[in-house]
């Protein structure tokens, strides 16, 4: 049994959820059971969510959600049962529990693997999320106020036809308690900030937005909205982009060098990196929905991902990124682990069940997107490592080809080998300098080449980090949120075009 | 099994007098009583039930509305004081919000019952029903089925109670090499001549795919796109594409065919038809939609989906849409095609049997980027040759809907959405097959 406490940041200010805490009503239910059960656990989450959003200066949405339930989940001869249920009493639980029982029970004579209670580790521990400025320390009027404040500013021209602003706190306590002795709380707190401009002349319509629709995702309070002067010269700026976009030429069809910003490599390492090398997907449980992987088994250890300037970590410690936890919704202790170095791939995303159903090693990333769902192999924090130039220098060493931000349209095939991707915004670069704007830039690759193809990693000072709350995947589908961590990056000979003539 | 209505009656019987004169609410219910079961190899992976519900209080007042969500049990004694506790939180907010111009105060007196009773397999006997047909075959997939529920009550009196019971049975199976064909069956009632049936016809169709793939060099094929595929095209026109609030915004793939700068075949026609009770005719504001209402006629944008927040904006009328304005129960009409002839009208081309991962590629000029999946044939003089190695495609609805739309099929299938985000969704497309020329693959 391992006993972690463990606060990230050195400021924390708890965010008091109006909640009470279930351990006692978990431990008297386990204890009440009678089931012949080889191992019980149960899950359970408190949600307290709130959205709201404006669009030219006026609300659209102010909504409150709080959501609480269980996730009962029973091993019987070898086979996972489970049964959610938002009826969080003794009498709720024990009746899930019968029920994840005979789930299990009619299951086990068809199951894929004979599972043993070490897929669920005996752990105890706790984890709050680093927060500077609590999720209630502004009042709605507040945010309100915020969210007219930068449609205000977003709207530099009348030809910027709808100027949209967001807001999303989450504050999470998920507890687990197990027969095994497990006891963990994570308390989380979660702030989401979106804006865009959609700027329209004739038939020619641009959107800019805040680094890409949903990518500012932090965990964390206030203190990642609004604070700085930095903050309010990124809404001018957005809007004045999105009204530039309207008369710029459309990004040239041709293979050349491609930089991308950190907000267009999010999307690049999660759609090519990261649910490839995900172990479930590998397995095949996903192939009926989200897709396999062109990865095979015996490609750990030995393939070669992409150049040796590619290194990739699971990094579940990093400060205020989106998916940073001390454990897993199965118990297990996260820790930071390298998926790929110096281009090599080393281990894949994959739970304790994965991990033994295929004999490669994986990380503590079993997650649900809520109470109702259960665990299943996912991304977290998946962050490709900074190299050592500096921006100036990556442009410096193009002599023609295209820098890229902000992602606005993605797509890949089922086996995460075949992809399309568009940005909202691009600048030529000419001589080692960056020259004009383009609009509608896009380009295409099969990952395996993309990632040979990485030529240049951008030191820290270009890392950045954003997330999205919106990775969908399994059946039944879950949505769940992910954080990306990259440098800029220069890759050679890419095909990139434009948008429909 | 709870008795849901009557919590539900009660909680806003008991609700409404605690109204002040000055306020004014939409009660709206969502919750579902679930069985899923995941099948990887033809084995279990994860199996289990779901129960889950949630309730959400809109109040209004003084130009002004906020609303909550609380969990929904079914358990009034419990459900009672969230609710009451949700209104105070409203009461308490609301003064702060800036007041909403386009507010949609709840009127009308609309009321409905619709409740679909099924005959559906019980969780026990889900894997021992599907499992054994399935002995010998590589499939994967997920059988979801049980109990939804979506109801409606405001403080005009409007009130509305939506029940069904349904499954989904959605699957692959797979060749050694990894080609697939996908299935699915759908309904209301288990029938197990008819899973037999369902999974008889894609056992014949992974037959066809044992040969070799072939690799297509990227061009402009002619391609015969079957139900499902179309199903995933016309989905792309509810992000961003049919709805009013996109369109007045620059947010729309529709913006040149509304414009009349582009143009789409006359022998296109899509309609919002809820004649089958597939899914509930009211939306979040009470209000019921017509039972069909013609989108797209011969190619012209004749409605759009206006919801009564567009409505009140922009001072038109409304069309009854959600305030998300997507298609609920989209269909597409059929054209002359005989399915049976559609192979022979191809001639030399694709065979598309599913796309993958759509986006816009191009919003504001309807262009389209996306994979092909499973079963995807070449084929020549009419003739199947090979699977295909999938492709990417990149092409404007301007050209598969426009000048290059050859014909669509006399038959129209179901296609059930088989999501569960959330919840799990009901309802689905129907949708014909369609045949056009020059479909550009890119990669």
């Amino acid at each position: 049994m391992r006993t972690i406490h463990k606060n990230l940041g050195e400021t924390v200010t708890a965010t008091s959820l109006r909640t009470t805490d279930p351990t006692d009503l978990l431990k008297q239910t386990l204890e009440s059971l009678d089931l012949p059960a080889d191992w019980v656990g149960i899950r359970v989450l408190h949600e307290d969510r709130r959205q709201r959003s404006q669009r030219d200066g006026k609300p659209e949405r102010n909504r409150r959600s709080q959501d609480r339930g269980a996730m009962v989940e029973v091993l019987v001869n070898g086979q996972l049962g489970y049964a959610a249920t938002n009826r969080l009493s003794v009498e709720g639980l024990r009746q899930a529990a019968t029920q994840a029982f005979k789930q299990a029970k009619a299951a086990a004579p068809w199951q894929i693997y004979a599972f043993q209670p070490s897929i669920r580790p005996q752990v105890t521990g706790a984890y709050q999320s680093p927060v500077v400025k609590s999720l209630e320390s502004l009042q709605a009027g507040d945010v309100n106020d915020l969210l007219a404040r930068i449609c205000h500013g977003l709207k530099v021209s009348d030809k910027i036809v709808q100027a949209k602003a967001s807001v999303g706190t989450q504050a999470i306590d998920s507890w687990l308690v197990s027969t095994s002795g497990t006891q963990i709380h994570q308390h989380f707190s979660f702030l989401t900030v979106d804006f865009g401009a959609t700027a329209q002349d004739g038939p020619v319509v641009q959107t800019r937005t805040y680094n890409g629709a949903g990518a500012r995702c932090y965990q964390g309070g206030w203190e990642h909205l609004g604070q700085s002067d930095d903050f309010w010269a990124s809404v001018r700026r957005v809007g004045e982009q999105a009204l530039e976009l309207l008369t710029v030429e459309e990004c040239p069809e041709m293979t050349t060098t491609l930089v991308l910003s950190p907000d267009q490599m999010m999307l690049q390492i999660h759609e090519s990196i990261g649910h490839p090398l995900e172990l479930d997907r590998i397995l095949g449980d996903e192939r009926n929905y989200a897709g396999g992987s062109f990865v095979k088994p015996k490609d750990f250890g030995t393939l070669q991902y992409g150049s040796a300037l590619l290194n990739v970590t699971f990094d579940p410690t990093v400060d205020s990124e989106f998916a940073s936890y001390a454990f897993d919704d199965t118990g297990v202790t996260a820790e930071r682990q390298h998926l790929i170095r110096h281009g090599q791939l080393e281990r894949g995303l994959g739970s304790r069940e994965s991990q033994l159903r295929l004999g490669v090693p994986g990380v503590a990333c079993a997650r649900a997107t809520s109470w109702d769902r259960p665990p299943i192999d996912r991304m977290a924090n998946i962050n490709l490592e900074p190299g050592d130039r500096t921006f100036a220098e990556l442009i410096a060493d193009v002599e023609d080809g295209v820098y890229m931000e902000a992602n606005r349209s993605w797509s890949i095939d089922d086996q995460r080998y075949k992809f399309q991707f568009g940005c909202e915004y691009a600048k030529r670069i000419r001589n080692g300098q960056l020259a004009e704007t383009l609009r509608n830039p896009n380009y295409r690759a099969t990952t395996p080449q993309f990632w040979h193809s990485l030529v240049q990693v951008g030191n820290r000072e270009t890392w950045q980090v954003f997330g999205t709350p919106y990775c969908g995947k399994g059946e039944p589908n879950q949505v769940i949120r992910v954080g990306h961590g990259a440098p800029v990056c220069t890759f050679a000979n890419i095909e990139v075009f434009g948008g429909a003539g | 099994m709870q008795d849901w209505e009557t919590t539900f009656n009660q909680l806003v019987d008991a609700l409404l007098p605690q109204l002040n004169d000055d306020e004014a609410v939409q009660v709206i219910l969502v919750a579902e009583d679930s069985q899923f079961t995941r099948f990887n190899q033809a084995r279990v992976r994860q199996t289990g039930t779901v129960a889950n519900g949630s309730l959400t209080l809109m109040l209004m007042a003084h130009q002004r509305v906020a609303n909550e969500s609380i969990t929904f049990t079914g358990e009034k004694e419990t459900d009672w004081p969230l609710l009451m506790a949700a209104l105070q939180n409203l009461r308490e907010e609301l003064p702060q919000l800036p007041e909403d111009p386009y507010l949609v105060l709840p009127h009308g007196n609309e009321q409905s019952r619709e409740v679909y009773p099924g005959q559906l397999l019980s969780p026990e006997a889900v894997v021992p029903t599907l499992l054994p047909h399935l002995t010998g075959l590589d499939a994967a997939g997920l059988y979801a089925g049980g109990r939804s529920v979506q109801a409606y009550a405001d403080s005009s009196g409007q009130r509305h109670w939506f029940e069904t019971e349904t499954f989904t049975l959605d699957y692959s199976l797979f060749t050694a090499e990894g080609q697939a064909v996908k299935g699915t069956y759908a309904g209301r009632a288990w029938d197990d001549a008819e899973y037999a049936d369902t999974l008889a016809a894609s056992k014949a169709l992974l037959g066809r795919m044992a040969t070799s793939r072939k690799v297509l060099e990227r061009g402009q094929y002619r391609s015969y796109l079957a139900p499902a595929a179309v199903a995933d095209l016309v989905s792309m026109l509810s992000w961003g594409g049919i709805g009013e609030a996109s369109l007045r915004r620059g947010g729309s793939a529709l913006g040149p065919l509304q414009r009349q700068e582009r143009s789409l075949s006359p022998k296109l026609h899509l309609a919002e038809d809820f004649a089958q009770g597939q899914v509930s005719r009211f939306n979040q504001y009470g209000e019921l939609a017509p039972l069909t209402m013609s989108l797209i006629a011969s190619g012209y944008l004749v409605n759009t989906l206006v919801s009564a927040r567009t409505a009140k904006e922009y001072d038109i009328p409304s069309t009854f849409a959600e305030s998300g304005e997507y298609l609920r129960s989209p269909v597409l009409s059929p054209g002359t095609l005989a399915t049976s002839d559609a192979l022979s009208a191809l001639g030399t081309g694709l065979y598309v049997s599913n796309l993958h991962y759509l986006n816009w590629s191009d919003r504001p000029n309807g262009r389209i980027t996306g994979m092909t999946r499973y079963a995807c044939f070449w084929v020549e003089h009419g003739e199947i040759v090979a699977p295909i190695e999938n492709l990417r495609f990149d092409e404007s609805l301007y050209n598969f809907w426009g000048d290059n739309l050859i014909d669509l099929t006399q038959e129209v299938s179901f296609v059930p959405e088989v999501g569960s985000y959330g919840y799990r969704d009901l309802g689905g497309t129907a949708v014909p097959g369609m045949l056009v020329d020059k479909f550009a693959y890119t990669l």
